[in-house]
């Protein structure tokens, strides 16, 4: 289990009314604008169960338009997002579903951009914090509790430890490497969460000796 | 190892003769690698988003988000201007500032949730009430809510500090019992009294149900945010007078997870049962969501 934070207690400073359902929704916005990382062209936002039956009333749409846009979760624009000059940039609609089989404060989003569509799945699972569970098709859990790297390999015997070859060349600890792909010979999914900061150098670097067929370097959204 | 409980807590400090803020800055420089200075920092930030919260709330008459308050704070402080609580100036205070900071909340303004969104005016009011009234500097003001800090992790590491999973008492209750200890901090208070006063506070909050009114932060969480600001000072005044809480600070601790453990889940923020199914609220509700669920397009 992660040590908690005092700054855990007596934060985060946001708008409010709830951190699961508001600041929660601002942070799995802002997630899947760095996961999908092109300019947003149309987000259909399909929000589940209790983000469905409240999440008017505490601005989860708000919210989730707002983290889209990359406003962080204190940001005092998020009240009136809706008539802002930022939100006639993409083209969003809502969808509201009864789910049993979700969590209860589950979101799925299929996103297009210019050159690529994306559908990815999130929730708010208490206190702020967030989780994305699915990128087209592929479990995950990206939690941006550290910064994260998302590849997708072609099933190359070796090309894991080559990248966390490079990654430690470079001085930086590798805090937990999760690896899974569907069948043997397909392409499998990792996602490596480091302490410290990546530079887009060794991303680079990453891209040229694995060719992925995917890849995304996440930030944090916590302190 | 980091502190996880009240014993341990009272042990480190008696053992290293440290206050509690001083020992909780010291393993939050070493668990998270920052400095100290860079910690206080940031909990001189929130002491800042909590002060113009209250600023903000103050200075506001606009309706809620779920339009069940926002003009509360508004007629408290109207009655002040004409008549002085029985009690005091402080009182008046903190009374003001709890509505201010959990009207705002439920504006979608800008607050510091502590340990939660809903319960975020209770310890702002109690602390900044008592910076104000008693000239409190600056470095002794971060000391108090990094206190209040460390009495609400030490909880939140037993029980999730969450309506849904603990019912209100682990969200307005842990709140009440960091204001608590805090306070008496505050007033220069030992150890075993900080300890106390959280205790008493606690004990006195089991089994607080959350029952919110069409799901949203307002009934009755916005006028519960005073009332368990108070609660956490009648707790201080105990504690200080030697008044001692007979089940331990830990035992209570674990009573409250057993009671939330114990709680129907319509109670626990689902909004099933409680105040959130009286007549009135069921009235209210079927005039707003006439329609549940709908879609909406937006170009
Ligand atoms: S009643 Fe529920 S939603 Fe309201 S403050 Fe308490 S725990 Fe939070």
């Amino acid at each position: 289990m992660q040590e908690k934070s005092i700054l855990d207690i007596i934060s985060p400073i946001m708008a409010g009314p709830s951190s699961s359902h508001t600041a929660g929704a601002v942070r799995i916005g802002l997630l899947i604008r760095n996961i999908f990382a092109q300019e947003i062209k149309r987000v259909k936002i399909i929000l589940y169960n209790s983000y469905a039956q409240t999440g008017t009333g505490h601005g989860t749409d708000k919210g989730i338009i707002a983290g889209l846009l990359g406003f962080s979760v204190d940001s005092t624009k998020i009240k009136d997002i809706f008539n802002s000059i930022e939100a006639t940039k993409i083209k969003y609609t809502f969808e509201y579903q009864d789910s049993f089989t979700r969590h209860p404060n589950a979101v799925d989003f299929i996103i297009e951009g210019t050159s690529q569509t994306m559908e990815i799945s999130a929730q708010s699972v208490g206190g702020g914090e967030v989780q994305v569970t699915k990128i087209n098709d592929i479990d995950v859990n990206i939690n941006a509790k550290s910064d994260t790297i998302i590849i997708t390999l072609c099933d190359k015997p070796g090309a894991i430890s080559q990248i966390t070859d490079i990654i430690q060349k470079n001085n930086i600890n590798i805090a937990s490497l999760n690896c899974n792909r569907k069948t043997k010979g397909q392409n499998a999914t990792c996602l490596i969460s480091v302490d410290g900061v990546i530079n887009q150098a060794v991303i680079e670097e990453i891209k040229q000796k694995t060719n992925p067929a995917f890849i995304r370097y996440v930030k944090k959204l916590f302190q | 190892m980091t502190i996880k409980t009240f014993e341990e807590l009272k042990k480190s400090c008696t053992k290293n003769n440290l206050k509690i803020y001083e020992i909780a800055q010291i393993e939050e420089s070493e668990v998270f690698d920052i400095t100290v200075e860079e910690f206080r920092f940031k909990v001189e930030k929130t002491i800042q988003a909590m002060k113009e919260a209250i600023k903000n709330g103050l200075n506001s008459t606009a309706l809620t988000n779920g339009k069940m308050g926002g003009f509360d704070c508004a007629k408290q402080l109207e009655y002040y201007k004409h008549h002085h609580s029985i009690f005091n100036k402080l009182f008046e205070k903190i009374i003001c500032y709890a509505l201010a900071t959990s009207e705002e909340n439920a504006r979608m303004g800008r607050i510091a949730a502590c340990p939660t969104a809903g319960a975020c005016g209770i310890v702002p009011s109690c602390l900044i009430s008592i910076f104000e009234e008693y000239d409190i500097d600056k470095e002794k003001q971060i000391n108090s809510l990094i206190t209040a800090g460390m009495i609400g992790k030490i909880i939140a590491s037993k029980v999730a500090t969450a309506g849904a999973i603990g019912g209100c008492q682990a969200e307005c209750g842990t709140a009440s019992a960091m204001a608590a200890s805090a306070a008496a901090y505050l007033f220069d208070s030992d150890i075993d009294t900080i300890i106390n006063a959280a205790a008493l506070s606690l004990k006195n909050i089991l089994g607080l149900t959350c029952d919110p009114v069409r799901g949203f932060v307002e009934v009755p969480c916005i006028k519960r945010n005073p009332f368990l600001a108070v609660h956490a000072l009648v707790a201080f005044e105990m504690a200080q007078a030697g008044i001692i809480s007979i089940i331990p600070a830990d035992e209570v601790v674990d009573a409250m997870e057993q009671t939330g453990a114990l709680m129907s889940s319509a109670l626990k923020e689902s909004s099933q049962a409680g105040l959130a199914k009286t007549k009135t609220a069921i009235i209210m509700e079927k005039a707003c969501f006439t329609k549940k669920y709908y879609s909406e397009f937006k170009d």
